[in-house]
């Protein structure tokens, strides 16, 4: 009989539960800040649509070269005045990074020559890897 | 009575068991709900510079030609933009080596060409070649 009396007075054993939130919420904020996402505005293009395209693998490992309908060219942050001057531009950044893949979002309404002529400098400077930027078609 | 059911109830405590639950849900909503919206598009690897032209047997090639219209003519055939697929589909049944030789003209819509190259593409092409646009 004693000893069930004892029993009862049990102490509670629990592990504090009361800090979690914040060590989780400083996991969030760790992400959040660590997160970089690298934008850049670009230019205004409507891209054409297409049915059979793939994700680019990467996000890190790409140069995207936007080219609207006035001809326009802008590559990253660098509007590009001269075509020549293309050249230079993705070799330095191939150099920076091998493994290196261009994006074209060039808008619909384009010529076809404006893009052979980036095409041939992008060649001439060794990136070959390229993407033909699309939505999908609906 | 009243003083033994105060001693019961003992300390007074908000439960804070149940909030990293919460937090957890609230993360879970938000890498669920964001959309980092990735790139998507169509792949092409151009070829090398300076490589010299390789001789190819005129068997292994499909020309396609695209005008400044966006009228596509394969092997001196005009066709619509939809029926390029069918059409690359059964020649690369016949013949699994063929090479699609894509050439534009200078003012053709790069619509049209992206249109052509989704087609070829659904065909199954792995081989396609991109020739220099004609005129200027």
């Amino acid at each position: 009989m004693a000893f069930k009396i004892e029993k009862k007075t049990k102490l509670k054993i629990g592990i504090p539960t009361a800090s979690l939130p914040d060590i989780i919420f400083q996991l969030l904020i760790f992400f959040m800040v660590s997160t970089v996402l690298r934008e850049f505005t670009g230019l205004k293009v409507s891209l054409p649509e297409a049915s059979k395209i793939e994700k680019l693998p990467t996000k890190r490992h790409v140069t995207t070269i936007w080219v609207d309908r006035f001809n326009n060219i802008v590559d990253d942050d660098v509007t590009v005045k001269q075509l020549t001057e293309l050249r230079t531009i993705v070799y330095n950044k191939l150099a920076a990074d091998p493994q290196l893949i261009v994006s074209l979002r060039v808008d619909k309404d384009a010529d076809m020559g404006i893009i052979s002529d980036i095409q041939q400098e992008l060649r001439k400077a060794n990136a070959l890897r390229i993407n033909y930027s699309a939505l999908p078609t609906h | 009575m009243a003083l033994k059911r105060r001693r019961d109830r003992g300390e007074l405590e908000i439960p804070t068991a149940s909030l990293p639950d919460i937090v957890f849900q609230l993360l879970i909503f938000f890498l669920v709900t964001t959309t980092i919206d990735v790139d998507k598009g169509l792949d092409l690897v151009l070829p090398p510079p300076d490589t010299q032209e390789i001789k190819i047997n005129p068997k292994n090639i499909t020309n396609l030609l695209i005008n400044d219209a966006g009228q596509i003519l394969i092997d001196e055939e005009v066709v619509s933009v939809g029926d390029v697929d069918n059409i690359i589909r059964d020649k690369l049944l016949e013949n699994d080596k063929l090479i699609v030789s894509v050439k534009t003209a200078r003012k053709t819509k790069y619509d049209t060409y992206i249109k052509v190259l989704d087609q070829l593409k659904r065909a199954g092409a792995t081989r396609i070649s991109i020739a220099e646009p004609e005129g200027s």
